[in-house]
């Protein structure tokens, strides 16, 4: 308990919280307005996303520069530490929906479907002829014929790519930790961007593929919607762990963490490796099986 | 900012001024009053509502809405009143009183607090405006089963992301909780130390973290499906219309104990209070919180018996939801042998508690009666349901809420509100609530769906009665409004004592009333008599070497 | 003191429910079948139980409040915890919950047990009505809200309710089944989950677009039994009731054959209500039904167009589908619902205008009106022509060939 009095720090009242709530609320109010149709335009989205992102940002900095001040005891890194790793958890949560969408659409309903276990009449009454298969997208073929993306090409490289940037970042968490020279230590976290950028290039050309080639869209029954659903929140996450690491490499170039304190760092490690073991489940189970 | 800027360096002033007061405050003891003025809205908005569906109700035969409309004020009441009544009422709670009773200055993590609860307006009035719209409000019954809910006019967007927005407000709520009780506990205030209030809104964050997710993941997947082409829940894609309910009820299950697993901290506190008895097994009472969130998770096709699960699926879930009624059966007893032997005063708060023990338990009762899948092929989508379900939320959540209120709010405000008119308020509630629901189960059993703007005749007898009780118990609740609000908060009523209470127990006591508004700077000395479990002896031990 | 007096007075409640629940209409009904007397009995048990375990908790609960009152009992016990008292209230309720769930397990088991039936009827909910398809026998129709009850259930429709027989429980045509035959129902979904209910004869199961579920009755007293939708499906989900009617196994077959329709063994009759079968399979993509059922219940073929176009007939038919399909929003007299935004039939622009444009309407629907492209051409055709010559319009005649043309 190193700052003031030997009290935890508690931070000044903020209207930060408060202003990216409105930006959110406006993007929001935009974007279900877009959906519905209603010619409102992208205004309230753009504006709205605007405001929550620079207030992200501010908060953001604000953090940092009290950390930068030293007004972050160990507790406090105690409370960062703790809210990161639930917070994951509730991220593991979230996946873990979709999910089970996949295996609750692989294991049960496509088997009723077809005709298996309990699904005898309901394949004979509603989808006679449907057969098992997967990928499948549905007695009505939905979107119609498509092709899959094989695993062992692209996918296989990118599962590669993502293992090697939790390599190399554990080589700048383990340099950091023990007093390495700063530059190797921001060499190895360029890597890791590096890597995280090349993945979400590639994962954007599957996409590319897969829409103009393949046929295999959203569209495309239970396996298109899993499919995009999976990969698609995968990446967005993939994207904020690449901007986040961005920035910890830029605030590494700036001297900020120490060996013993550098929360900062490590949330953003955990963050990362998250979601490279998110994507080891979708390799598995989506494009493997 | 000048002023902000040096703030953090001396907490010992008080707020600034104005409505930025409200807007920019990152402490405890506003936010969570702050969470229960927003709660209070919303519970008069939701049974504002609810009294439409009543007014619907009271006669056969459509008097004043359409059918749609009756639809969304029912879909409105139910989110209103769960997700803006209830939960934010308990995080108001746990703001007022987690730091107070654990020894630290404020939560974890002030801003994110802050953060939680703006959410909240913002959500529900997306969620509300909704009312205003083309097609509608949702309509769909809170559960937003598909394919209906997709059938959704305008509204349907906004009604996602006001979900979304609950979702990470819950969330963030959560972590706060679990962050500051496990981080910020007074050196002495041991895990089985802490009071059971504590415990179970530790329990309950972790419900919340795992089920919020969750959901935020269903309505997701609503929003491709209707939007974005995807085929989640349609057969014809290779979904299951089933599938959305297995993914919402792996929420909704363990939402239903997120919404009383607080009531039971509540409960278990202010029995020991006015029985002047320490809460009789306190070790078996968290554990059986615990197996109640653990069981909450392998529960949820309880509510799915007649979609046609196979027959193993349905004997497996039946078997686990009546497990249950173990722990639970455990924390009844436990409060009643905490009073057995005690010396009992029956003050508002207590009398509310004990509304809550006896009807509770009556909802209780119900619920295992639908946990019998067989049976509940009749019992399922009637108002037998809506019984069950109302006697574990209203006598159960809003009673102990209300008794958590009278409660700790002379400790809040430094006033004491008016006894008398507390009594009236609860014996006039306990009467009312039970003209309201209690008939309901026999309309249930008759054969009277939910969900219906009408019905047959030969219902008519008990919705009278439902109806004229939910009038009554509606204007009732003025009553306490009014005691609150007089009384306490414009400073009319007695000054309170710190104390307060008798027979109180607990760090919170050891503070002035009003509490100051940061309450513990420094981490305070736990004396052994403010510790509520079995486990003060041991403190005895340590603290002053003298034997049990 | 007060406090004491109201839990005697919620134990008598308790009792009184217990009372009420025996003998009056207000508990589950027996009912007419094996299977719902078993449930009756489960219900009871089960009742029973709590109601006894209440007493218990009830009662030491009371005592305590009414014994241990500071002013009775002034100076409090100090003890806190009891592990041998602890363990039996767990084990206790835990050997009383076995005690329950056995029987329960065997009722669940013999229900799920769908062999050997008689007969299959394919049932099938729609926004807002219940389609039944006797399989075996070849009969196929539609089950709608009754008139009389449709016209007093709207809003302001000034109506003494209680002057209507079985209000709101009352269909056009109900679902005929015999007295003592294993009965197996089909239940699925046109368009959202709607669930089949009828508590005298059977509990509720859902009906799931693309998706079967099973159940079986078999009642034992002939009678009328009544039941309703009981899964929120939308506006009118409190308007689609649903009658079954028991008869004698004489009078059912009576009643087969007066429906044209014969009993499994019987020779094929002339298939009569075949189109809305057809709808049924085509709507959702199945080439036949046949194999489903030793009967042979692919006879059902699809009516022909020609022979039956003329207006008195088209007008006849159409009047039927605008009563299955239409009038729950435009009404029988063809008003519609202004307060709900269903515009008139009557003059309006599009059912005196061009016919293309009333064809593409109801084929492909429109706002909040449904498509009904699953309909057959006749069918469509029909309800045009229907429309087009009814409440003072005058606009012609619609052919079935006319809305081939514009699918
Ligand atoms: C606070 C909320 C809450 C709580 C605590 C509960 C508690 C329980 N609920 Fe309830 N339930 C709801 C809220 C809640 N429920 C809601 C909102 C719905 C409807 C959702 C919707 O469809 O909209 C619902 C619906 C619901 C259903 C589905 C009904 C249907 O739709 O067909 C079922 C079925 O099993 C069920 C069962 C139970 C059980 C077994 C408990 C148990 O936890 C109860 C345990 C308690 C006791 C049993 C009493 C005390 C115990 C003793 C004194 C010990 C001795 C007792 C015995 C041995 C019997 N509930
Ligand atoms: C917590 C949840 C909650 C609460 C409190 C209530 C409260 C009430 N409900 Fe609720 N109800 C639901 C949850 C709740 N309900 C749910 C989940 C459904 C199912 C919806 C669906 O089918 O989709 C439902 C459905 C439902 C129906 C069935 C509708 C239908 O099937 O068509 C009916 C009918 O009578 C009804 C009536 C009432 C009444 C008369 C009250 C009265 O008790 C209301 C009076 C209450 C108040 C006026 C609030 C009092 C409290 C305060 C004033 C506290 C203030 C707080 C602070 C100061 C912090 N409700
Ligand atoms: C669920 C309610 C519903 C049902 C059932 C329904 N309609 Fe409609 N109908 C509507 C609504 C709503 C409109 C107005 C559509 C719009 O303009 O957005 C409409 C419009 C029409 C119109 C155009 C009227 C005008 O003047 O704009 C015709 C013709 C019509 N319906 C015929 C039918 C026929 C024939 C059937 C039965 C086969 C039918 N409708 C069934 C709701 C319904
Ligand atoms: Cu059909 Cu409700
Ligand atoms: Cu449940």
């Amino acid at each position: 308990m190193a700052s003031q009095s030997g009290s935890y720090f508690v931070p000044a009242p903020t209207a930060w919280p408060f202003y990216l709530t409105v930006g959110l609320a406006v993007m929001l109010y935009g974007v279900a307005e877009y959906l519905n149709g209603n010619g409102v335009g992208s205004a309230p989205i753009v504006i709205g996303a605007a405001i929550a992102i620079y207030f992200i940002f501010v908060w953001y900095r604000g953090i940092i520069q009290e950390s930068e001040s030293g007004k972050y005891s160990a507790q406090v890194d105690r409370t960062y530490r703790w809210g990161m790793s639930w917070f994951i958890f509730s991220e593991v949560m979230f996946f873990a929906a979709f999910f089970g969408a996949l295996f609750y659409a692989r294991a049960l309903s496509l088997e009723w479907l077809s005709g298996s276990g309990d699904g005898v009449l309901t394949n004979a009454y509603l989808w006679a002829g449907f057969e098992k298969e997967w990928p499948s997208n549905g007695p009505a073929a939905m979107g119609g014929d498509f092709e899959i993306i094989p695993p062992w090409g692209v996918p296989f490289l990118n599962t590669l790519i993502l293992l090697t940037s939790g390599v190399t970042l554990t080589f700048a968490h383990h340099g950091l930790r023990e007093g390495a020279p700063r530059g190797r230590v921001v060499a190895w976290m360029w890597a890791t961007v590096a890597l995280g950028c090349i993945f979400l290039f590639f994962q954007a050309e599957e996409y590319v593929l897969a829409y103009q080639e393949l046929n295999l869209t959203l569209e495309s029954g239970i396996y298109g919607s899993t499919f995009f659903m999976l990969t698609g929140f995968h990446g967005m996450h993939v994207t904020l762990g690449t901007l986040m690491l961005l920035i910890i490499t830029l605030r590494l170039m700036k001297g900020h963490f120490k060996p013993d304190s550098h929360f900062g760092f490590e949330g953003v490690a955990w963050y990362w490796h998250f979601v490279d073991v998110v994507w080891l489940g979708l390799f598995v189970f989506v494009y493997i099986l | 900012m000048s002023h902000a800027a040096t703030h953090d360096e001396h907490h010992d002033h008080g707020p600034e001024a104005g409505i930025m007061r409200w807007i920019k405050t990152t402490n405890h003891k506003d936010l969570g009053t702050l969470y229960l003025w927003f709660s209070m809205i919303m519970f008069f908005i939701g049974g504002l509502m609810s009294l439409v569906i009543r007014a619907e109700l009271f006669e056969p035969g459509l008097q004043f809405v359409q059918p749609e409309f009756f639809n969304q004020m029912t879909t409105m009441h139910a989110l209103v009143m769960i997700f803006g009544g209830v939960m934010p009422a308990f995080v108001g709670l746990a703001n007022w009183m987690i730091p107070m009773m654990v020894g630290c200055s404020d939560l974890a993590l002030p801003r994110v607090n802050n953060w939680g609860f703006w959410i909240l307006p913002f959500a529900f009035g997306l969620l509300l405006s909704t009312l205003f719209m083309d097609g509608g409000a949702p309509a769909a019954g809170w559960t937003m089963y598909p394919p209906l809910v997709l059938q959704t006019g305008d509204a349907f967007p906004f009604l996602i992301f006001a979900i979304h927005l609950m979702g990470i407000s819950s969330i963030t709520g959560a972590i706060n909780v679990i962050v500051t009780i496990l981080n910020m506990r007074a050196p002495q205030m041991t895990l089985l130390k802490m009071p059971l209030f504590v415990w179970s809104w530790l329990i309950t964050a972790y419900l919340l973290l795992a089920v919020m997710p969750v959901l935020a993941g269903a309505v997701t997947m609503l929003l491709t499906d209707k939007y974005f082409g995807t085929s989640f829940f349609t057969a014809a894609g290779g979904g299951d219309p089933v599938m959305f309910q297995h993914i919402f009820w792996f929420f909704g299950h363990p939402e239903v104990y997120i919404l009383i697993l607080p009531a039971f901290g509540i409960v278990s506190t202010i029995i020991p209070t006015f029985a002047r008895k320490r809460l009789f097994g306190y070790d078996s009472m968290v554990y059986a919180m615990a197996s109640i969130a653990f069981l909450s998770f392998i529960v949820w096709a309880h509510h799915m018996f007649t979609v046609g699960m196979p027959l193993a699926a349905e004997l497996f879930f039946m078997f686990a939801t009546m497990l249950i009624a173990v722990p639970t059966g455990v924390k009844v007893f436990n409060w009643i042998a905490t009073m057995w032997r005690g010396s009992m005063t029956f003050e508002t708060p207590m009398l509310f508690a004990l509304g809550f023990v006896f009807l509770f338990t009556i909802g209780g009762f119900s619920g295992l009666m639908l946990a019998i899948a067989p049976v509940d092929f009749q019992y399922h989508d009637s108002y037998f349901v809506v019984a069950h379900f109302h006697y574990v939320l209203v006598p159960g959540a809003v009673f102990s809420i209300i008794a958590a209120i009278y409660y700790w709010i002379p400790k809040w405000t430094g006033h004491m509100y008016n006894e008398r008119l507390g009594q009236i308020h609860f014996w006039l509630s306990a009467i009312f609530i039970n003209v309201t629901f209690f008939p309901q189960h026999f309309a249930g059993l008759a054969g009277m769906p939910r969900r219906i703007p009408d019905y047959a005749t030969q219902f008519t007898d008990w919705n009278v009665i439902s109806s004229v009780g939910a009038f009554v118990y509606f204007v009732v609740q003025f009553v306490w409004a009014y005691n609150m609000i007089v009384n306490c908060i414009m400073k009319k009523g007695e000054p309170a004592t710190s104390r307060v209470w008798e027979g109180a127990h607990g760090l919170e006591w050891t503070v002035p009333s009003p509490a100051p508004y940061h309450t513990f700077e420094e981490p305070p000395v736990l004396d052994e008599s403010e510790v509520q479990g079995a486990h003060a002896d041991e403190h005895q031990h340590e603290v002053q070497g003298k034997p049990a | 003191m007060e406090k004491a007096k109201f839990q005697a007075a919620a134990a008598a409640l308790l009792a009184a429910m217990a009372g009420v629940a025996q003998a009056s209409p207000y508990n589950l009904p027996k009912g007419v079948t094996e299977l719902t007397q078993e449930v009756y009995g489960l219900h009871m048990l089960i009742f029973w139980i709590v109601c006894g375990i209440g007493v218990v908790v009830f009662g030491a609960m009371i005592y305590s409040i009414f014994a241990h009152r500071k002013s009775r009992h002034p100076k409090p016990a100090d003890f806190h915890e009891s592990i041998p008292v602890e363990i039996a209230w767990t084990v206790i309720p835990f050997i009383i919950l076995i005690g329950m769930a056995i029987p329960a397990a065997g009722t669940l088991i013999k229900m799920e047990d769908t062999e050997n039936s008689e007969f299959t009827i394919k049932v099938t909910g729609y926004q807002w009505k219940w389609q039944y398809e006797y399989i075996d026998q070849d009969i196929d129709f539609f089950s709608t809200l009754s008139t009389d009850s449709n016209e007093a259930r709207q809003l302001g429709s000034g109506v003494d309710v209680y002057k209507v027989d079985n209000y709101l429980l009352d269909v056009d045509k109900p679902l005929v089944l015999p007295v003592g035959a294993k009965v197996r129902l089909l239940l699925t979904s046109n368009d959202v989950i709607h669930a089949w209910w009828v508590p005298e004869v059977t509990g509720k199961k859902d009906a799931i677009p693309g998706y079967i579920n099973k159940m079986w009755i078999q009642i034992e007293e002939p009678g009328v039994y009544r039941g309703q939708c009981a899964e929120l499906c939308g506006r009118d989900h409190g308007f689609m009731p649903i009658v079954v009617e028991a008869l004698p196994r004489e009078e059912f077959e009576a009643w087969v054959a007066e429906q044209g329709g014969r009993m499994p063994g019987e020779d094929a009759g002339p298939p009569q209500m075949a189109s809305a079968a057809r709808v049924a399979a085509a709507d959702i993509g199945v080439a036949s039904e046949a194999g489903m059922s030793d009967a042979g219940a692919g006879a059902s073929e699809p009516v022909g167009d020609a022979p039956a176009a003329d207006q008195a007939s088209l007008m006849e038919q159409g009047e039927t589908v605008y009563g299955n399909y239409c009038s729950a929003c435009h009404q029988a007299n063809g008003q519609g619902m202004a307060a709900a935004n269903f515009p008139a039939l009557v003059d309006s622009p599009i059912v005196t205008g061009p016919a293309d444009a009333q064809i593409q309407q109801i084929l492909q629907g429109k706002g909040a009106m449904p498509a009904f492209g699953y309909l057959s051409d006749m069918d469509i055709a029909s309800v045009i022509t229907y429309t087009r010559n009814s409440w003072g319009n005058d606009a012609g005649v619609v052919t079935p060939a006319d809305v081939a043309a514009q699918r």
